[in-house]
């Protein structure tokens, strides 16, 4: 089955190659996104396919790369899952651009590397050795970093690419060297002798913190998040897509393939780090996300705060995991993965709904929108569904894998170490602080852009978009509410990959009566979508025909000359900034340092009064400014070696020599 | 081996690290282009000696090139240089000779205990030519940082090259290619340098190579 998908990925990048003949002509966009489709699909049904009927993993070596190793693929129920994520994500982004790619302004800086990038993706999922994984990582880096330079003839491109780039170097460095300690001194650098080998927890604690930054800075965890958000919304808004519902869960897979496959084991204090930079991950995401007013860039930091809901997932199995309780271990495990699942399904369907209002409006800032629900019906819809989704509010799917955390996090009490006891009830706190700000800083989205009064022309004058995408959104959406409906069918589904990787499974869901789901025991805790559905849908009737009834057809009385509205301008409406306020005041003082300015003119002057508000990133500010202010030094300091005497150089040299000498002596 | 093959081969190569400190305060060119083809009768004898114990017939060869090239070519056409260049007067050192002697003690001390420490597995000849043949590669090191005139600075690397000749004699089954290629290595290196001291000295008209940091905008 492994050739299969290889064979696929191939094929998208040979189609990147084809496309760069073929993309300065008419109509070359619809091909190239229509063929990445179609393989995308068909890779994800092989992937499917291999997960449902419980094959044993299939491998294949070509004898291509380094000399002695070859190039290693494996296709296992790890690996067939993010396939799947992967396939089908990538289907359905393409269908949605093969409308939306027509308004490409320079079509060929996007069209080759798309597909290609897709390919490289599945390169990642399927590698067995570390050769080719890193190969095909740098690959996908490298692509996604020529399509957020797509539009490079804005500056704001161009510096994101920049930190998108350094960003990628480092955590590229750190995946390396990850890779060499696992290699060990023989340098066996396949996976299946990583796995052979069982590592002491201190090299084991090494690697995954090594992980952590390499996977980690891909997938966008705090503090080595900050490419993420400017880097996501300068690419157009299907690579936005693209990046961030599924090249984040490529990262995240070399994290669990490493810390769970191929780690013999890490020290008893590793899942805490874990489970605490997810946690930290979570509240700050969203934290960002609230200042935010650019519909894209509050979207990228929503894909933050979901990469710490997961990483808080894998935590929680690796300390279940240490600790050999099985049961708990496969809950977390499977949370984890259904989040990955749900994240890329409803972060794809809000960016494309991200693109469309864009390309509707012509901005990413949402002060310069509003009403859209009139103007734009279905995109509406779907973007309710997401918004709702990513909430984690039933009865969609984000909720059942949020849901299933939360009662990961209820088995801690079991847990044996006291540490892991105090600090899980902490990190269901900020989970629970996390998802309700979520659900704060979507009701602000949907408010400000699809309801009230348009704020400017543009938003007035607003299309729907093609049918494309609104097909390609519909299936996102159609696929948010199935999976939270049906979360049991996917549980199941999880169940090779969860007994695969902490080696036990979930008890089988689909047997139980009315789709309900129980995780740990029916007297514990149980939740049935379907129910809960014909509820919602039942209330909300009910609750819509009492308005209509009561409300909009009741006598109203309302001051004689404003007919119910007191101003009507646009601007005297909520906007973004003012939803925000209460938020931005209890937590933004501490956390960014927001000061609001406030000058009024003087009395008699005609001066219109100013409102500005000012907040600093602590993580920017307080990391990131300073290492690269270090770097700075260091260079500058460094430069003196550049125009050193012949015989100082040899004295540099010498020295360098003895103290490797003493070194040698000191240490045997 | 027999004891006293092992002392003589001891006392070679200990002769060798004498002179290289010899080499250390000599300040006058003359002297120290004689010290240095002492240097290399040195090396000639104990390379000789080894082929005599390990008996291996192709070190003769080895000795033969040392005593050749390294005791009377080398220093015979330095020689002539120093003449044709006029400053056989000059003395030069940056660090005085007191402590340039104290440092070359320790490097001594350092490359004895290294070599002693990582060597504990072969044999006594062995262990001991390694440790004289580093503090030998060291000292010559230690006197191209220590010297201003672009021909001590040969020479200090020419010492630098006799003990590294000394260390593959005393590893046995090294051929014969690799140190006659070693040897031609560092005639080519020689007659590259001498070509470089006239071009250095027709420019600047000097060989001390402060100068050229001069030139080059640096003084210091």
């Amino acid at each position: 089955m492994v050739n299969l998908v290889l064979g696929g990925a191939l094929l998208l990048m040979m189609l990147g190659l084809a496309s760069v003949v073929l993309a300065g002509r008419a109509g070359a966009s619809k091909i190239v996104y229509g063929a990445s489709a179609l393989l995308s699909a068909l890779v994800a049904v092989v992937g499917l396919v291999f997960l449902l009927s419980l094959a044993p993993s299939s491998t294949l070596i070509l004898p291509i790369g380094l000399p002695w190793i070859g190039a290693h693929f494996r296709l296992d129920a790890l690996a067939a899952f993010f396939v799947i994520v992967v396939g089908f994500g990538s289907a359905i982004i393409s269908i949605y651009s093969i409308g939306y790619g027509r308004h490409e302004a320079e079509p060929w800086r996007v069209l080759p590397f798309y597909p290609s990038f897709i390919g490289a993706m599945l390169l990642v999922v399927i590698a067995d050795d570390a050769f080719t994984f890193l190969l095909s990582w740098e690959v996908m880096s490298l692509l996604s970093w020529a399509l957020v330079l797509a539009h490079h003839r804005e500056q704001a491109v161009r510096s994101a690419s920049l930190v998108y780039l350094i960003m990628a170097a480092m955590g590229t460095m750190a995946l390396i060297l990850a890779f060499g300690l696992l290699a060990g001194p023989v340098g066996g650098y396949d996976f299946d002798h990583m796995r052979s080998v069982a590592e002491s927890p201190l090299l084991g604690a090494i690697v995954v913190i090594l992980m952590l930054v390499g996977a980690g800075s891909k997938a966008g965890i705090v503090p080595l998040h900050v490419w993420l958000p400017q880097a996501h919304p300068a690419a157009p808004s299907q690579v936005s897509a693209m990046m961030s519902g599924i090249m984040t869960k490529v990262a995240i897979y070399g994290f669990i393939r490493v810390t769970f496959d191929l780690l013999g084991g890490a020290a008893w204090w590793m899942p805490e780090i874990v489970l605490a930079v997810g946690a930290v991950t979570a509240v700050m995401g969203v934290l960002y996300a609230l200042m935010q007013h650019d519909l894209k860039r509050l979207l990228a930091y929503h894909t933050v705060e979901n990469i710490g809901i997961i990483f808080i997932g894998l935590g929680l199995a690796m300390a279940f995991r240490h600790y050999d309780m099985n049961a708990a271990a496969a809950l977390a495990m499977v949370a984890a993965l259904f989040h990955i699942l749900n994240h890329s399904v409803f972060k794809s369907l809000l960016f494309l709904g991200a693109g469309a209002v864009q390309n509707a409006t012509g901005s990413r800032d949402m002060e310069e929108m509003g009403g859209l629900i009139h103007r734009m019906p279905v995109t509406s819809v779907v973007f309710l569904v997401g918004s709702i989704a990513i909430s984690a509010l039933p009865p969609f799917n984000g909720f059942v894998s949020e849901w299933l955390t939360f009662q990961a996090i209820l088995l801690s009490p079991d847990l044996p170490d006291w540490g892991l006891r105090i600090l899980t009830p902490g990190v269901g706190g900020m989970l629970a602080l996390a998802a309700a700000l979520a659900a704060a800083c979507f009701v602000k989205v949907y408010g400000v852009v699809f309801l009230g009064r348009a704020r400017s022309s543009q938003a007035k004058t607003a299309q729907e978009v093609d049918r494309w995408s609104l097909a390609a959104m519909a299936v996102l959406a159609v696929v948010c509410l199935l999976a939270g409906i049906f979360p049991g069918f996917v549980i199941d589904a999880l169940s090779p990959v969860s007994h695969a990787l902490v080696q036990s499974s979930m008890p089988v869901q689909t047997t139980d009566p009315w789709l309900t789901i129980t995780p740990v025991a029916s007297g514990r805790s149980s939740y049935n979508g379907l129910l809960v559905l014909l509820f919602i849908a039942g209330s909300a009737s009910f609750a819509a025909w009492a308005i209509h009834r009561f409300a909009s057809r009741g006598l109203r009385r309302a001051p004689a000359w404003d007919c119910g509205f007191v101003l009507d301008a646009p601007n005297t409406q909520y906007g973004a900034a003012s939803f925000a306020q209460p938020i931005r005041r209890t937590f933004g003082t501490a956390v960014f340092r927001v000061v609001e300015h406030v000058s009024m003119p003087r009395p008699g002057s005609t001066a219109p009064a100013k409102f500005r508000v000012t907040m600093r990133d602590p993580v920017w500010d307080g990391f990131f400014v300073r290492i690269g202010g270090g770097v700075g030094w260091l260079a500058d300091k460094a430069n003196r070696l550049q125009f050193l005497t012949i015989r100082k150089y040899l004295s540099v040299v010498f020295t360098l020599l003895v103290l490797l000498l003493l070194v040698l002596t000191l240490w045997n | 081996m027999s004891t006293l093959s092992f002392d003589i081969a001891h006392l070679l190569a200990g002769g060798m690290l004498l002179v290289s400190f010899m080499m250390i305060y000599q300040t006058r060119l003359y002297a120290l282009l004689n010290v240095f083809a002492l240097h290399a009768v040195m090396l000639a004898l104990s390379v000789a000696w080894q082929a005599v114990v390990q008996d291996a017939p192709h070190l003769y060869v080895t000795a033969a090139i040392a005593l050749f090239f390294k005791a009377i070519l080398i220093p015979g056409a330095l020689h002539r240089i120093i003449q044709r260049m006029g400053i056989h007067r000059q003395v030069e050192q940056v660090v005085g000779t007191g402590a340039t002697m104290l440092l070359g003690m320790g490097l001594v001390a350092l490359s004895t205990v290294l070599m002693l420490k990582l060597t504990s597995g072969s044999d006594a000849l062995a262990r001991e030519d390694l440790a004289f043949a580093l503090s030998i590669v060291l000292l010559g090191f230690l006197m191209m940082i220590t010297r201003r005139n672009a021909v001590s600075q040969v020479v200090g690397f020419m010492s630098l090259e006799n003990g590294l000749i000394l260390a593959a004699a005393g590893a046995q089954g090294m051929p014969l290619v690799v140190e006659i290629s070693v040897a031609f290595s560092v005639l080519v290196a020689f007659i590259v340098i001498g070509v470089f001291l006239f071009r250095i000295r027709e420019r600047f008209d000097s060989v001390d190579v402060t100068v050229m940091d001069d030139f080059r905008g640096e003084k210091r």
